[in-house]
């Protein structure tokens, strides 16, 4: 029998383009006794179901994963999520983690920079610097990247509301490090409408959020080509307690929402849909996370092609960021952490993801300790250099329970998704409450089995012991809301305050009006106006949401 | 779960600018149905509001969750903010990402139990009821 034709068409194609444009890491990729690991094994028998529903590595419907050669060609992105405290201390720990081997930043804010407060308001008292690091104005942001080279390392920044401003900050370091826009490589989380139903950090009403949205869409389209314009999340949905399957749902239904709003806006869906990027939470029921990812990346490739037309592959690749399940960390025998983070962390590479953040094992207790930092990363680089599972292709297809559990999410998902927007869509839906009721009854459903035991977890409910020693946790001096607010006070000294004013006031008049924020706020942080003093004039026109 | 005799009414509040309130619609669903009456702030309250809800809603006990590192400024606020609206007497429960080193510092500052991650939900049911009859009887 001769060989496959779309199977050799693949090969001709796609294996061939990205082979020449990115050979792979090692010349033969071989097991303990010298024989050779496949790229990517394929049934005896390719027929049209399997072409349908799982085809070739970096091809539609890209079940089996977006790129031709996957973790062959290169690893996914070590990308520990840090920063605490100031923003020279958190350059600190950055610049330890890309001396270990990390391979992309991504920044924690505190919760104040995160809903728009300078350090000093009163909203922000108890807060600066303890979940992240603490940004007022571009004079922060030039500290924080101080000595890193914009245009070597990528930068994922947790930022959803003023999303906008900090973008703009990390532009204009980039110009004083003379680094051009357009070498820029990055993500922006951006994502809004998953803070309305699971993480809080909202500012402003649903409807001008998206405008916000749509207007970094546009401009980072024609000014950042490589960045990452957002990160649509089910991370936190899940850490809010839903299931596998609706946290696809959920997650796919605001990034519809998303493009629907774009689209409503008058951009080109293959302009903007290939910067789409995506972000899931990896849980402990290895197996059913693996095939989650694999029916997501499935049920957004049809949704691109079939519902919204996108013709460019990369418009239809469901790209996507993983963190491991802070919500299964216990505080109780925390070397236990250690064990989940691997098992998760495996369904992320298993599953294809494109980056991973591996929690620390002390995270219900505090911020991580550098110690424990190192080896949550040092398990990412024992899966990818010693576990083999990075030298071939989607293992784990054509497993019978896998593909059954990929479908049966993937029916789940679609479902619910059509019982959004059957209930008016995802906006209407935050308003009346009806996802965050459905991701609380899973919740709640969860938490009883485990109180009642019949969900085990392992140190907490079994299995205990007497612990004497406590381990060190690391504790944010709070100093550092002192000096952060004293050192406002020096940046509102020394900067142009007339400039300052009118930026401001041209923001105010575009803001009432239609035009894209975006250079506005560029040239406001360029004045070192401060992320409060941006928001609160946006807060004036679009007003803010309440819980 | 335990069921409770008397219909006590408590609080739970989500103080400052923390987002994740898993935890404390957990507590605040299960004190339901444990016989609690329950209201519940919703996210990113001020101290002051939470002690002003409190004081309206005539409970007999706050609960209160923050994740984020905050706790030793914002529980004893909470408990200044109640004291300062005449409510001083009723009793504060605090839970979430805190350190064991910090539970004897909010105790001091009046905050009458500290529930860290996988207490059981029957000892924070048992700890609100007891909190609940010690005020009644104040």
């Amino acid at each position: 029998m001769g060989k496959n034709p779309e199977l050799q068409a693949w090969e001709e194609s796609e294996l061939r383009k990205s082979l020449e444009r990115f050979p792979e890491r090692k010349e033969n990729f071989t097991n303990h006794g010298g024989d050779e690991v496949p790229r990517v094994a394929f049934p005896e028998d390719i027929d049209d179901d399997y072409l349908e529903n799982l085809g070739f590595p970096g091809k539609y419907p890209y079940t089996r994963g977006v790129q031709p050669t996957m973790y062959r060609g290169r690893f996914w992105t070590m990308r520990q999520y840090a920063g605490f405290s100031n923003a020279a201390e958190s350059n600190k720990r950055f610049r330890y983690l890309l001396d270990q081997g990390t391979t992309g930043l991504s920044i924690a804010f505190d919760l104040p920079t995160q809903i728009g407060y300078d350090s000093d308001d009163s909203m922000s008292t108890g807060e600066v610097g303890k979940v992240g690091v603490a940004i007022d104005s571009l004079a922060d942001m030039e500290v924080l990247f101080d000595q890193i080279p914009l245009d070597k390392v990528s930068t994922s920044m947790t930022i959803n509301s003023p999303a906008a401003v900090l973008l703009a900050m990390y532009v204009a370091v980039a110009e004083k490090q003379g680094v051009s826009p357009g070498a820029l490589k990055g993500t922006i989380q951006n994502d809004v409408l998953k803070e309305y139903v699971a993480r809080g950090t909202y500012i402003f009403p649903p409807k001008q959020s998206l405008r916000i949205i749509t207007n970094i869409f546009q401009w980072c389209s024609q000014n950042i080509p490589g960045f990452n314009t957002i990160s649509i999340s089910g991370y936190h949905i899940r850490e809010a307690g839903s299931s596998a399957a609706q946290e696809v749902a959920f997650t796919l239904a605001n990034a519809i929402t998303y493009v629907q709003a774009a689209l409503d806006a008058g951009l080109e869906i293959d302009v903007f849909a290939k910067r789409l990027s995506f972000f899931f939470n990896a849980s402990s029921d290895l197996l059913e996370e693996v095939a989650k990812f694999r029916a997501a990346r499935r049920m957004w490739a049809r949704i691109m092609k079939d519902r919204f037309g996108a013709t460019n592959p990369a418009s239809q690749m469901l790209r996507f960021h993983t963190q491991t399940a802070g919500n299964t960390l216990t505080a109780q025998q925390i070397d236990n952490n250690i064990i989940r983070v691997t098992i998760q962390a495996l369904s992320a590479v298993l599953g294809g993801t494109q980056s991973l953040h591996t929690n620390s094992r002390d995270e219900a207790l505090s911020l991580p300790t550098e110690e424990s930092v190192r080896t949550a990363l040092r398990t990412q680089q024992v899966i990818a250099h010693e576990s083999g599972v990075a030298n071939t292709i989607d293992p784990l297809a054509g497993s019978y329970f896998i593909e059954e559990q990929t479908d049966r999410i993937e029916k789940e998902a679609t479902d619910l998704i059509a019982k959004v927007e059957n209930a008016g869509g995802v906006v209407s839906c935050i308003e009346e409450g009806f996802i965050q009721r459905q991701i609380e009854n899973a919740a709640y459903e969860y938490q009883k089995e485990i109180e009642s035991g019949d969900r085990i977890i392992v140190g907490v409910n079994k299995f205990q012991v007497e612990e004497e020693v406590k381990p060190p946790v690391l504790r944010v001096d709070p100093i550092v809301e002192k000096m952060q607010v004293e050192k406002l006070a020096e940046v509102k000294r020394n900067r142009g305050n007339e400039k300052v004013a009118a930026a401001l006031d041209g923001l105010k008049k575009a803001a009432a009006g239609d035009d894209n924020l975006m250079p506005l706020i560029l040239e406001a942080v360029k004045e070192y106006a401060t992320l409060g003093e941006i928001c609160n004039v946006l807060r004036t026109i679009f007003g803010e949401y309440k819980d | 779960m335990a069921e409770t005799t008397h219909r006590y009414r408590v609080l739970i509040g989500k103080p400052g600018l923390d987002g994740h309130d898993r935890g404390a619609k957990f507590i605040a669903r299960a004190l339901r149905d444990a016989g609690f009456e329950v209201v519940y702030t919703g996210i990113r309250r001020t101290p002051e509001e939470i002690a002003a809800a409190a004081v309206q809603e005539d409970v007999s006990a706050v609960g209160l969750s923050s994740l984020s590192g905050a706790h030793l400024r914002l529980f004893p606020a909470v408990v200044d903010a109640l004291g300062k609206s005449g409510a001083g007497d009723i009793p504060v429960l605090g839970g979430g990402v805190i350190p064991d080193e910090d539970i004897s510092h909010l105790k001091q500052a009046g905050i009458v139990e500290v529930f860290t991650p996988g207490t059981p939900v029957d000892q924070i049911i048992q700890a609100f009821q007891q909190a609940c009859e010690a005020h009644q009887g104040s």
